[in-house]
């Protein structure tokens, strides 16, 4: 495989760190496929953008035939899309519980079935999920967002020992708070008391992602799966 | 449409028989069990074999199928259990599909 031939999907690109590493690996070469719920309002070189909940499986199982058909392949996938709720589990409605496992855990889980699928055929494949520093911390005040990213690392284990077979790795990667509408609505002392946590008390950037993206998409990178590496030090 | 999807199972199973360890002097047809006692797949030929199908479902027929069900490992009333269990569920399944 050259790096101009493979085929990488992203899920949740329509901004922030989606978006970011859908730039990194289209500038890498990559062909690149991205979505979203919504329409993407800028457009990139060799990037192909589809309209999906990630959680509907009917609009999950269109997006792989047409991946498939066109490709022929896949060779990555990260699995970006999530949604958060910040609000203490005693004032959750059950509704947005719901909501933010069918992203975050239902979404993760389709994709990884889907993409295992069509990389199985070639018997190989990266598939990388993002996790959170608020899993390690045990952050109050995000219990459902824990609980389902927790849910993610879970299947990221059960799958690697799963795919492995097929020359399929799955790996996560933690990243501290990004400035992304994720985090807008987190008040800036509760950000400050997050980051003083970290042996290096910085904000993330969608580089310090994608650099460990990289790490596990190498071919070199075979013999490491079922793996969480957390950013910042923690 | 059972018989087509019986050939077309056969035809994937003969495809990548090599892979799956299958007995290649195998007559396969309706009867032939895949999974369970006397299967010719164990557990993983299994979902090898339905991701095969499925595509080739997807390539065949122009509709988009998951054949994923839970009753999958189980023998009794598993859809897996025989080639032509899996043909007459998978019909069922393209009908609902279109």
């Amino acid at each position: 495989m050259t790096v101009d031939d493979a085929v990488t999907l992203i899920t949740g690109t329509r901004k922030g760190i989606g978006k970011g590493l859908a730039e990194h690996y289209v500038r890498a070469g990559h062909r690149v496929i991205g979505c979203s719920r919504a329409d993407v309002d800028w457009t990139l070189e060799r990037y192909t953008h589809y309209r999906a909940d990630v959680a509907d499986e009917r609009a999950v199982k269109d997006l792989f035939t047409d991946v498939r058909r066109k490709y022929g392949r896949l060779d990555h996938l990260v699995n970006n899309a999530g949604i958060a709720s910040m609000n203490h589990s005693l004032l959750t409605p059950a509704s947005t519980a719901q909501n933010v496992l069918n992203t975050n855990v239902v979404g993760t889980f389709l994709f990884c079935r889907e993409a295992a699928k069509v990389m199985a055929t070639n018997g190989y494949g990266r598939i990388v999920n993002l996790t959170t520093v608020a899993l390690a911390l045990k952050l109050e005040v995000e219990a459902i967002y824990v609980a389902s990213k927790a849910a993610v690392l879970a299947l990221t284990e059960v799958l690697a020992k799963e795919l492995a077979r097929w020359g399929i790795t799955v790996n996560a990667v933690g990243p501290v708070p990004v400035e992304t509408d994720l985090i807008q609505s987190v008040p800036r002392d509760k950000i400050e008391r997050l980051l003083s946590q970290q042996a290096i008390p910085r904000m993330g950037t969608c580089d310090d992602i994608a650099n460990v993206i990289d790490f596990y998409f190498k071919p070199e990178s075979g013999f490491i799966t079922g793996q969480h590496l957390l950013l910042g030090g923690l | 449409m059972s018989e087509d999807l019986t050939a077309l199972i056969v035809g994937v199973l003969v495809e990548q028989g090599a892979g799956w360890e299958i007995e290649t002097s195998t007559v396969l047809g309706k009867e032939t069990p895949l999974f369970g006692r006397d299967g010719v797949l164990d557990s993983l030929g299994l979902v090898a074999l339905v991701v095969a199908v499925e595509q080739a479902i997807e390539d065949q027929y122009g509709v988009t199928v998951s054949l994923a069900d839970e009753r999958a490992l189980s023998e009794r009333r598993s859809p897996f259990r025989t080639i032509g269990a899996l043909a007459d569920y998978a019909g069922r399944v393209i009908d609902g599909a279109r």
